[in-house]
């Protein structure tokens, strides 16, 4: 069974009594030991997928179709109670920010524990054991003296060392891990990635790594589904996708990472436009106006997901979708 | 922390140097005061030099000031002639009781209101409390004190409408004293604190670390009482500390409604009568009262937050 499987996800947001669409149609997935990268400019729902994924939707935000399907458990349907006893056991999530993502006023040890401590019912003593297992295996020196310590005496780097111990702590078979190195340096960033990747693939753990930067998933996803304005848009192997983009976007966005293949001073060439306002409605493809393909059914009809050799996109004019034209005109 | 407690001596010594000079100034004269009609101008002239008040402004203090040192805060110069020391021995535990109690009994309902309503933002719990908290700040504790009494003391008869029994009569007997004073004076103050924790609450709720201890799927008690309270209490300190001192003075007020002798009728009192030693040593112990509470503030500071804690 597919460990977690999202299948037409929308999301709205409810507004002065109003509601408000922010994610279309978001689905994916991902088995143990994998790891699936989820790519899309700011502003694609990248985040509020994965929330509604850990039951953690802010106020207002709610599932409002599709289903999330964790074990085979349906998630979007399950009790609150259920779906707090998952987290941290069952599904644990890496933010962004590791400034501000630990509590500053708990020790190290506190917030590393607590989790083991409710959720595997660890002794005091056997947590700690096992929070010095962990630091050191996030590559932290010296975890007798940091346990000790309070977030505001650890680099940024570290801290997010300390998120992927409590991430990994409880031994959930799903880690969501978002952006989880943007806020980081540079030189930081590469190791915290390989870190994250090489200890989801040695635990058998499944990873969902949210990025907008496809320069890394190559070297860390097997899988990709990129995201705009709130729905998947193209779903393949990274060998797929960087191979043989379809969707224009996939295309604009491989266009915009530096290769190392290409002459140096090949230009890097952004996707032109802006991200689509998500209270606004907009027919057809939510790319069109920003699509240098677009044609007129563009304008006028969403385009359906095509399937070709595992790798699918939604666009009215990709390879995939007129070579299954024409295998239906014949 | 010593340059804390230094300070703290000299805004003691500046307090009490204030008040002995503003009193001085203060139009009326306790010795004609005290012999009322009964005494000419020889009688007053002798009793002034008994009492040392016909020396200058600046021997007086300088005397004072080194008596204060020893210990002795003079004698009062009115009725009973009794050692300050002892007025005030007997007075501090009244207020005290009192104020404590008052401040108990406030944090006592000023947490729970202030977390329901935080978390159950714009509900009808929510409008309740804030409902409650307005009404509690707009009546002056005074007046709740004579209401108190008229309910509690008067009509329904549960309580003792005034006085005062010392805990040595066994614990009810001053509880019941001090119940009505202490809510009287404890209401606003509740408010304010409610209000605080509510939308310090607020804020904290939206940080990106409870979204974390969320994440760990942790109990709702857990992340209320292990991330998220202790992180809102911060900015609630510090008006829990200066909230005290307004409790103080809400207790020499409502003293004199449930007549009460402590601090604040001996304050009264003794401004009344100008009695001069008595109002000095009095406003002595309040401020060493108000100096002690901001350090212990100070020091609650570090218990809760390390990163003061290391600084
Ligand atoms: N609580 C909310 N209320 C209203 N709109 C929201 C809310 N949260 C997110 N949005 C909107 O939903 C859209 C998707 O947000 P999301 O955070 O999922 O984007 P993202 O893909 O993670 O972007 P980024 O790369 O910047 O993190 C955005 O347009 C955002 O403005
Ligand atoms: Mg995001």
């Amino acid at each position: 069974m597919t460990l977690l499987r999202v299948e037409n996800l929308a999301i709205d947001v409810a507004r002065d009594g109003q509601s408000c669409r922010l994610v279309h149609d978001a689905h994916f997935s991902v088995d143990r030991g994998e790891t699936l990268a989820i790519v899309g400019e700011s502003g694609s729902g990248k985040s509020l997928t994965a929330l509604a994924v850990m039951g953690l939707l802010g106020e207002g935000l709610s599932v409002s179709g599709g289903h999330i399907l964790f074990d085979g458990e349906d998630l979007t349907t399950i009790s609150a109670r259920r779906h707090n006893d998952l987290r941290g056991s069952g599904i644990a999530m890496i933010f962004q920010e590791p400034m501000t993502s630990l509590n500053p006023v708990r020790s190290i040890e506190r917030q590393l524990t607590e989790g083991m401590r409710l959720k595997n019912r660890l002794s005091r003593r056997a947590a700690r054991a096992r929070a010095l297992e962990l630091l050191t295996e996030v590559g932290i020196s010296d975890p007798e003296r940091r346990l000790k310590q309070y977030p505001h005496q650890l680099s940024g780097g570290m801290r997010q060392r300390v998120m992927i111990a409590i991430a990994l702590s409880c031994e959930p078979e799903l880690i969501l891990a978002d952006e989880p190195t943007t806020a980081l340096d540079v030189t930081i960033q590469a190791q915290i990635l390989s870190l994250t990747s090489r200890l989801c693939r040695d635990h058998g753990v499944g990873l969902v790594l949210i990025t907008h930067n496809l320069g890394i998933v190559a070297r860390h996803a097997q899988n990709v589904a990129v995201m705009y304005g709130g729905r998947v848009v193209e779903r393949a192997t990274a060998r797929q996708l960087y191979r043989d983009p379809q969707h224009p976007y996939t295309q604009g966005l491989l266009a915009s990472v530096p290769r190392l293949d290409l002459p140096r001073d090949t230009p890097l060439r952004p996707v032109p436009g802006a991200p689509p306002d998500p209270t606004v409605a907009l027919p057809g493809c939510r790319f069109h106006p920003r699509c240098p393909k677009a044609s007129d059914i563009c304008a006028e009809q969403v385009p359906d997901f095509i399937a070709e050799g595992g790798h699918e996109v939604a666009c009215w004019n990709s390879g995939i979708q007129k070579l299954k034209s024409k295998g239906a005109a014949a | 922390m010593l340059r804390r407690l230094i300070g703290s001596v000299i805004v003691m010594w500046a307090v009490a140097t204030l008040v002995f000079f503003m009193l001085r100034f203060v139009p009326g004269d306790p010795v004609a005061a005290m012999l009322a009609d009964a005494g000419g101008p020889d009688e007053i002239a002798a009793m002034k030099r008994q009492l040392g008040l016909d020396r200058s402004l600046f021997v007086q203090y300088a005397i004072w000031f080194q008596n204060m040192l020893h210990g002795d805060l003079g004698a009062s110069i009115y009725g009973s002639r009794a050692a300050v020391t002892d007025v005030l021995a007997e007075a501090i535990p009244r207020t005290l009781s009192l104020s404590l109690l008052a401040f108990v009994i406030a944090l006592i309902i000023a947490v729970p209101a202030g977390i329901l309503s935080a978390t159950r933002r714009n509900s009808a719990t929510d409008t309740t409390v804030s409902l409650l908290a307005f009404l509690g700040l707009s009546m002056p504790d005074f007046w709740l004190a004579i209401l108190l009494i008229i309910v509690f003391a008067a009509n329904l008869q549960w309580l003792p409408a005034i006085g005062y029994a010392p805990l040595a009569d066994g614990l009810w007997p001053w509880l019941s004293h001090l119940i009505l004073p202490a809510v009287a004076i404890g209401t606003a103050f509740s408010a304010i604190i409610a209000r605080m924790i509510r939308s310090s609450l607020l804020e904290v709720l939206k940080s990106d670390y409870m979204r974390t201890a969320r994440a760990k799927g942790l109990t709702p008690w857990m992340i209320m009482f292990g991330h998220a309270l202790p992180n809102a209490m911060i900015p609630v300190i510090t008006v829990i500390g200066i909230a005290f001192a307004l409790l103080i003075s809400g207790a020499v007020v409502v003293e004199n409604v449930f007549a009460i002798k402590g601090l604040g009728r001996v304050l009264i009192e003794g401004i009344l009568n100008r009695d001069y030693p008595v109002v000095q040593g009095a406003v002595l112990v309040v401020s060493a009262i108000f100096v002690f509470s901001n350090l212990i503030v100070d020091l609650l500071y570090g218990v809760i937050d390390p990163r003061i804690r290391l600084n």
